[in-house]
């Protein structure tokens, strides 16, 4: 018990490693929410008028609407007045290459092992880089347009694709969705926007990499994919924040749409800093993520890696609309200290013959609590839809909770859904069982925690399950029994 | 809710509820006003619109009242064979003079029994149909089985209900055992009524060290029962408390089964079966709450849904931090078998301990085409095989009841149901 104590006491006692931060002059919009700093924040982003007149209904929708309580989470009330909505950082020109990006935001990406440079074609990630409120850089794009891809910052293509931005913005997660959405919709500031043409394969994997960096800033960007009929995308997106005392908010809205026999691959490592060992600071993460296998034989996937934020909230969805599609979601979230965890997902089966995959490993440790909660929702013309779930909680510690909430809905009697749930620890049997054949204790439980994970892991794309592997390691480094 | 039927029926009920129990009457309307009728916004109700059935099919929110019935109607719907005790209530109401008395165990009507704890184990903030009884339940019945005492014999509460001057009934019992007591009791209802009623029912039932109690159930009313029962147990150390509850029937029913495990070493079972069809909707709410590190939870849960019915199911598992080596079970299997039925499923682990073992495992689907080409190959017809493989299914639950004659009971009503509809 001793040796748990000592390697829980390591575990606790880690400290979040992106937890610094730059100053640069920055470009703020004033404090408060208002009517006023909607017209500020499109007027300085230079928007037309029907995207404004699209801000200001989202924002008349958000106030008559009021914060959720039904997760299982409990944080104090936010002063949405209190924030910043818009932070920027200063450029006098817009940059046509990266050797004009200011060096000292290159070298923030650089410190967080982003690479921006094109030179490394090997890594062949295309990269879109989003600080505080905008974008700061898009590597690759000349590669991805002669394929027809578009992949840019948001504001950009409201300004050169805003046929597309109008038919797609708001089609999957509608401005009336939550109360968080409504709030993005009314003040999102940038965020990354990826269109794969018709019969075309991503021949790289696009990430889109987030860092807050102002204080007192609300994070709102927003992310739409668009994978017309027949092509195939990989998606990863990264975050992290600096380490601050008071709790930053992040609330982030991310569509999918899929065509017909269009494959959409999105994956996340959330890293975004968690509040100290006292459960002091740390984002507040309430994102909307939502996806459509709009054709026949589509499929979305969801891979996520959630070790970061002091308080999560989201619930990545498919909506299986098209006959034959596949919705997948695949998730591994680390709780330690004060981290609360309220995440999972929402599979609505529409199309006939739809399937749909869960699998959800929560790991908890120190005083953290983790919640999966998932629907299944098989509707009446959904013939021969499918589902399995699997949600595992692991706990570590005695001061920790997982707990699952799943519902599952179901008016088509062809309908076969499955759910499993089991919640342990460590077993001292297959602890015993290592140490026998001269496994250590620590190496033991990093390796049961590894292969606990692994199902998940194997989902990511190569470059990102490095990342994730080591990320698993860092948040439970030592490991415990 | 409007708020306007929240006040009425309270007004209504309170006019004419039995006497006595002034301060738990109280605390219980003091309870209900807090809380209100659920809504479809309430979580907890959030597939079972009761609040509006209600609305619907209720006109007349008074007390239903005890009313006569013979020897003959208790004789009659007694199950053949029975050896047991039986007690007859009507309208909630204990009518000692047709009940037989059980040896060695007390069996009174509530209001001779002043200072019962009433509210300490169902608490009134848990559940608004928890509170509106408690505020208002009429008659009642208080039965304490003695330290020490062994009743072989199952007690059979036999239940009429009859909307005559009200469509409200609202029975309320107290069970209590003292330590290393056995008993097992038998819950069956007949419904004389033409017009729908709604039952609001409490039952409490206060375990000692290492008793042994049983609870079963079974509803089949019919269609114009409106229902909602609130049955919640305290197990002490080493004891245990099995709960097998069947429904064949009712226009809603609603089932709030709670156990709290306080002692170490004991073990709570629930056992249910909801077979359907027609527009029965039935949900079934448990809640297991393990308190104290050793002990033990069984939970399985069976739905056949047929017609246009609806099941409902929600099972809590929380598991304290205090609550170390625990284990908790808990399987709930549901089969579709037309294009209308329904359900909505909902297993819940909520876990603050690390040393534990709690699964659960949710399935809704069809009957197994294997199986079914299996027992044709074999010369059984399809209707036939349908029938041995959804009997199966329902035998899983049904094998849980100890006493003979009412299992044989349920068998016979659950074959004839798959016989004739199925």
């Amino acid at each position: 018990m001793s040796k748990d104590n000592q390697i829980l006491e390591e575990l606790t006692s880690k400290e979040y490693e992106h937890g610094w931060s730059v100053n640069y002059e920055a470009d703020e919009a004033p404090v408060g929410l208002t009517e006023e700093t909607i017209r500020w924040i499109s007027a300085k982003k230079e928007e037309p008028q029907w995207l404004l007149d699209w801000r200001l209904k989202a924002f008349k929708t958000w106030e008559g609407m009021a914060e959720p309580k039904w997760a299982n989470v409990h944080y104090p009330k936010i002063d949405l007045q209190a924030l910043k909505y818009y932070s920027a950082p200063k450029q006098t020109n817009k940059p046509k290459s990266l050797d004009e990006v200011d060096p000292e935001l290159l070298d923030i990406y650089k410190r967080l092992g982003i690479n921006l440079n094109e030179q490394k074609k090997l890594q062949g990630i295309a990269v879109d880089a989003v600080l505080d409120s905008v974008s700061v850089a898009t590597t690759f794009k000349g590669t991805l347009s002669k394929l027809g891809i578009v992949f840019c910052s948001f504001s950009e293509a409201v300004k050169e694709h805003p046929e597309l931005v109008k038919k797609y913005l708001g089609s999957v997660v509608p401005m009336t969705d939550n109360y968080y959405a409504a709030l993005n919709s009314a003040v999102f500031s940038d965020g990354s926007f990826c269109f794969i043409p018709k019969g075309v394969r991503c021949p790289m994997e696009l990430s889109t990499y987030f860092r807050i960096n102002a204080a007192n800033t609300g994070q709102f960007e927003r992310t739409l994919i668009v994978a017309e009929d027949e092509s195939y995308v990989s998606y990863l997106e990264g975050c992290t924040a600096p380490q601050r005392d008071e709790n930053q908010l992040h609330a982030a809205v991310v569509e999918i749409y899929a065509g017909a026999h269009a494959e959409v691959k999105y994956s996340t490592v959330q890293n975004w800093f968690p509040g100290d060992k006292e459960g002091k600071g740390g984002i507040y993460n309430f994102v909307t993520k939502r996806g459509i296998c709009a054709g026949d034989f589509s499929k979305i996937s969801w891979t996520q890696v959630e070790t970061g934020s002091a308080v999560t909230w989201k619930y990545p969805s498919c909506i299986l609309k098209g006959d034959n599609s596949i919705g997948e979601f695949y998730s591994v979230a680390v709780t330690n200290n004060y981290q609360q965890a309220d995440t999972g997902t929402k599979m609505i089966h529409i199309g006939k013959n739809t399937k749909s995959r869960i699998v959800s490993k929560g790991i908890s440790a120190g005083k953290s609590q983790n919640s999966y909660r998932g629907q299944v929702q098989v509707m009446k013309r959904a013939t021969n839809a499918r589902n399995f779930s699997q949600c595992d909680s692991l706990l570590m510690g005695d001061r920790c909770g997982a707990h699952t909430f799943p519902y599952i809905d179901i008016n088509n009697p062809t309908a076969k859904v499955e759910h499993e749930a089991t919640t342990s620890k460590i077993g001292e049997d297959q602890l015993f069982y290592c140490n026998q054949r001269g496994i250590a204790t620590e190496d033991a439980v990093a390796l049961i925690v590894n292969g606990y994970a692994k199902e998940v892991l194997n989902q990511l794309p190569m470059e990102f399950a490095v990342e994730a592997q080591k990320l698993l390691a860092l948040t439970l480094e030592g490991s415990v029994g | 809710m409007s708020t306007l039927i929240k006040q009425d029926i309270l007004v209504e009920l309170l006019a004419n509820a039995g006497t006595g129990f002034e301060q738990v009457r109280v605390a219980g309307k003091e309870a209900f006003q807090a809380q209100g009728f659920p809504t479809n916004k309430s979580e907890e109700y959030k597939f079972t619109a009761i609040t509006k059935k209600i609305e619907q099919r209720i006109q007349n929110f008074q007390l239903a009242g005890a009313f006569e019935v013979t020897a003959e109607q208790v004789k009659s719907n007694v199950f053949e064979g029975f050896e047991g005790d039986v007690l007859v209530f009507t309208n909630g109401h204990f009518q000692q003079a047709l009940s037989s008395t059980v040896e060695g165990v007390e069996i009174s009507p509530l209001s001779e029994k002043a200072s019962t704890a009433l509210g300490s184990i169902a608490k009134p903030e848990k559940d608004p149909f928890c509170a509106l009884n408690q505020s208002s339940f009429d008659g009642g019945v208080f039965i304490s089985v003695p330290k020490k005492a062994q009743i072989q014999k199952p007690i059979l509460f036999l239940n009429f209900f009859k909307a005559n001057a009200g469509q409200v009934i609202q029975p309320r019992v107290w069970i209590e055992a003292g330590d290393f007591a056995e008993v097992t009791f038998i819950n069956h209802s007949v419904n004389l009524s033409d017009t729908s009623y709604f039952v609001n029912k409490v039952v409490e039932v206060k375990g000692g060290v290492n008793t042994q109690i049983r609870y079963y159930k079974l509803q089949n009313e019919g269609e114009n029962a409106i229902e909602v029962s609130n049955i919640e147990t305290d197990i002490q150390k080493d004891g245990r408390f099995t709960s097998v509850n069947i429904s064949l029937s009712g226009e809603m029913v609603r089932n709030n089964l709670s156990i709290n495990i306080l002692g170490s070493n004991s073990e709570g079972n629930m056992y249910g079966l909801y077979l359907l069809d027609g527009k029965s909707h039935v949900d079934n709410h448990t809640n297991v709450d393990h308190t104290v590190p050793h002990s033990e939870s069984n939970e399985l849960y069976k739905g056949i849904l047929a017609g246009s019915s609806r099941g409902v199911f929600n099972g809590k598992i929380f598991v304290r931090q205090d609550a170390q080596k625990t284990n908790a079970f808990q399987q709930n299997n549901n089969i579709l078998l037309s294009e209308d039925a329904v359900v909505n499923t909902k297993p819940q682990l909520e876990i603050w301990a690390d040393d534990v073992k709690c699964s659960h495992g949710c399935t809704t689907g069809q009957l197994d085409e294997e199986a079914l080409f299996y027992l044709q190959a074999r010369g059984i017809g399809k209707e036939q095989a349908r029938g041995l493989l959804l009997y199966a299914v329902a035998g899983e639950v049904i094998e849980h009841i100890t006493d003979e004659s009412f299992r044989d009971y349920c068998i016979a009503q659950v074959q004839e149901r798959l016989g004739s509809n199925f």
